[in-house]
């Protein structure tokens, strides 16, 4: 099961790495979106998967009695996915704002910040 | 009930907390309650920077009452929840990263100060103190947790601030600068969640004690060199080394002065200190294997940093280059891994933080006075404000490594240490950096100030003397100067920093106290 997961993973970040590679933000964006699920799914993968194991430990017993899955990746991912998700939300607000004002989602065209062919420094005094 | 008959002791914490262990959250408590207080007040923009520079003033207290303790009985611990190390998040406070907080906390409070000129009542209703607030807490708990993912969380705490005070004002100029910040640090702080998933796998621990004792049984089997390459990267891309540090210098012109004087200031050392704490506390084995990679990234970033900064007429932007460059003078000690060249790299965090907030808010000085940022405008400013000329080149003797300000030591320091480890060619790297300092700084200054300016003033220009520039200035040359004619207590600080990083006994040894014991 995880190395089929596995597989699923590397899929996800060859696509989200694909997309980034865009001069376009909105592709861009999507990557990122991809790529932080692809670690979500890593993240859940590293606490191993077991089938309907609940991981809870019988009142009479210190340990489980069987093998269980780590409880914690989940919740490491849960607050991943919240601050992923309130990332991207802000990210894409900010890039349609981008689009709103530059009229360009072309990175190549965004040159506001940093223009072409700014003159040299003053070379003497 | 049967849960009467359970001994929780092994696994929870039975005692209260006691109270000065509280002492280890104020750094990151205060800041997030002064936060909420100053958005409720949000509409009271004249009540605003009062109620952000106590907060701040008090969080510095705070940090400086953590840093004697630090230092006077080494690290501090304080696990939350109750649930014993490794499974509650224990906030674990050591001289790196108690000293940096309370250098961060400062330049904070300045650029607190002068921001009361700076940011004008709309700025204030869109949040700038706020932000600035959480900003720190984000900042304050990055240096002072121990745990790898709870760092994670912290970093994307002050990455969403900075966010926030990036596009305060909204202009072109800003939204093309700050789409290209957060694009790139998202993906940075995902590659740092990447590793810290594998790390997970392998280790089956977060706390930071617990990796680095279990490291050395881990070696044989565990991946620790791919974990070891995704942390240089991730935190590699924050701090802004070489290959991936095009975000900066796209990004930190754009914003207000104030906001770019505190992430020149602060924002890369959090990468930089991250660097220090995973590759030489967690993985120094590893860190030894990489070394020469790391070498010619330093040399790579210093270099090609200050060279950018030559080619640019746009004074922050000139600024922009120059962290770039310091942050590769820092790496130079990464690389070198021995006690001198980490000291080095520490006693030069504290410098850049305070020097290159500074020199930002001198920057945010010049335009005011002069009107532009461009040097092919500005001249002439020595002659009616020969103060300015003073902080200017107080400063840059700072940033250049001359004395008598602060840049001198760590400079001597690190080129000490890379004749030592046998790598001339990396000191002379850092010496060339300085020089190549030197001429990119020494020209802002004939250009902006000494020489006669070149065309009319523009008639915008302010008239008499910034008070809130020239106070924020003078507040950070205090420690500058403090730091070249008399390093002996940074110098100190900083070797129990670096000795701490080296050998993480006493870290691991105050987390796990009962072990330590036996």
């Amino acid at each position: 099961m995880e190395v089929a997961l596995s597989f699923v993973v590397s899929v996800f970040f060859a696509v989200a790495i694909y997309l980034m590679l865009s001069k376009h933000i909105i592709r861009i964006l999507l990557g990122v979106s991809i790529f932080g699920n692809a670690v979500n799914l890593s993240i859940f993968t590293a606490g191993r998967l077991m089938r309907e194991v609940p991981p809870i430990i019988p009142e009479a017993l210190p340990t489980p009695e069987v093998a269980t899955a780590s409880p914690l990746p989940q919740a490491l991912v849960l607050t991943a996915i919240v601050i992923s998700f309130s990332l991207f939300a802000f990210l894409l607000v900010l890039a349609f704002r981008a689009y709103q004002e530059l009229g360009t989602d072309d990175t190549d065209g965004m040159r506001v910040a940093e223009p072409e062919g700014e003159p040299m420094p003053p070379l003497g005094y | 009930m049967a849960a009467e008959t359970i001994d929780i002791s092994n696994a929870m914490l039975t005692a209260p907390t006691a109270l000065g262990d509280w002492m280890l959250v104020a750094p990151v408590g205060l800041p997030i309650l002064f936060g909420a207080v100053l958005l409720m007040v949000r509409h009271e923009t004249r009540l605003h920077a009062g109620i952000a520079i106590a907060g701040l003033l008090l969080t510095l207290g705070a940090n400086a009452a953590l840093l004697l303790q630090v230092l006077a009985d080494g690290p501090q611990v304080m696990t939350m929840g109750r649930w014993l190390p490794p499974f509650g998040i224990s906030f674990t406070a050591d001289a790196l990263g108690a000293s940096l907080a309370f250098v961060a906390t400062l330049v904070a409070s300045v650029c607190a100060l002068y921001a009361m000129k700076d940011i004008g009542a709309t700025g204030r209703r869109y949040g700038f103190y706020p932000f600035l607030m959480l900003l720190m807490a984000g900042v304050g708990g990055s240096f002072l947790t121990g745990d790898i993912f709870n760092l994670y969380v912290w970093f994307e705490v002050f990455l969403i601030s900075s966010f926030g005070l990036l596009i305060l004002g909204s202009t072109d100029r800003q939204l093309d600068g700050a789409t290209k910040y957060a694009i790139l640090n998202l993906v940075g702080t995902t590659l740092f969640l990447t590793a810290t998933a594998y790390l997970y796998g392998t280790f089956g621990t977060l706390n930071m004690a617990d990796i680095a004792r279990k490291a050395d049984a881990m070696r044989e089997t565990g991946p620790l060199m791919t974990l070891t390459v995704l942390y240089l990267l991730a935190f590699g891309m924050k701090a802004a080394a070489f290959p991936v540090n095009f975000w900066l210098p796209a990004s930190y012109h754009t914003p207000r002065i104030v906001t770019a004087a505190l992430f020149g200031g602060v924002l890369t050392k959090v990468g930089v200190y991250a660097l220090l704490r995973v590759l030489v506390m967690l993985f120094p084995v590893e860190r030894a294997e990489l070394s020469g990679v790391i070498a010619w990234v330093a040399a790579g970033t210093m270099v090609l940093g200050i060279m950018g900064a030559i080619a640019q007429s746009d004074i922050r932007r000139i600024l922009g280059f120059v962290v770039i460059s310091g942050v590769g003078v820092m790496l130079a000690g990464l690389a070198l891994g021995t006690e001198t060249g980490l000291t080095g790299t520490i006693l030069y965090a504290f410098h850049s933080v305070l020097a290159m907030t500074a020199l930002y808010l001198l920057a945010g000085v010049i335009k005011e006075l002069g009107g532009s940022y461009s040097l092919h405008e500005l001249g002439g400013l020595y002659r009616t404000y020969p103060a300015m000329g003073a902080f200017a080149l107080v400063l840059m003797l700072a940033v250049a490594g001359l004395p008598p300000a602060s840049g001198l030591w760590p400079k001597i320091m690190l080129v000490r240490a890379s004749l030592d480890a046998g790598w001339p060619w990396l000191s002379f790297a850092i010496l060339l950096t300085g020089l190549l300092t030197t001429i990119a700084l020494g020209r802002m200054y004939i250009l902006a100030i000494w020489r006669n300016r070149p065309g009319q003033a523009p008639s915008d220009a302010a008239t008499g003397a910034p008070g809130y520039g020239y106070g924020s200035m003078a507040l950070l040359c205090v420690p500058i100067i403090l730091l070249g004619i008399y390093p002996e207590p940074f110098i100190r600080v900083a070797e129990a920093a670096a000795s701490g990083l080296l050998d993480a006994s006493a870290y691991i040894g105050a987390v796990f106290p009962a072990e330590a014991a036996q």
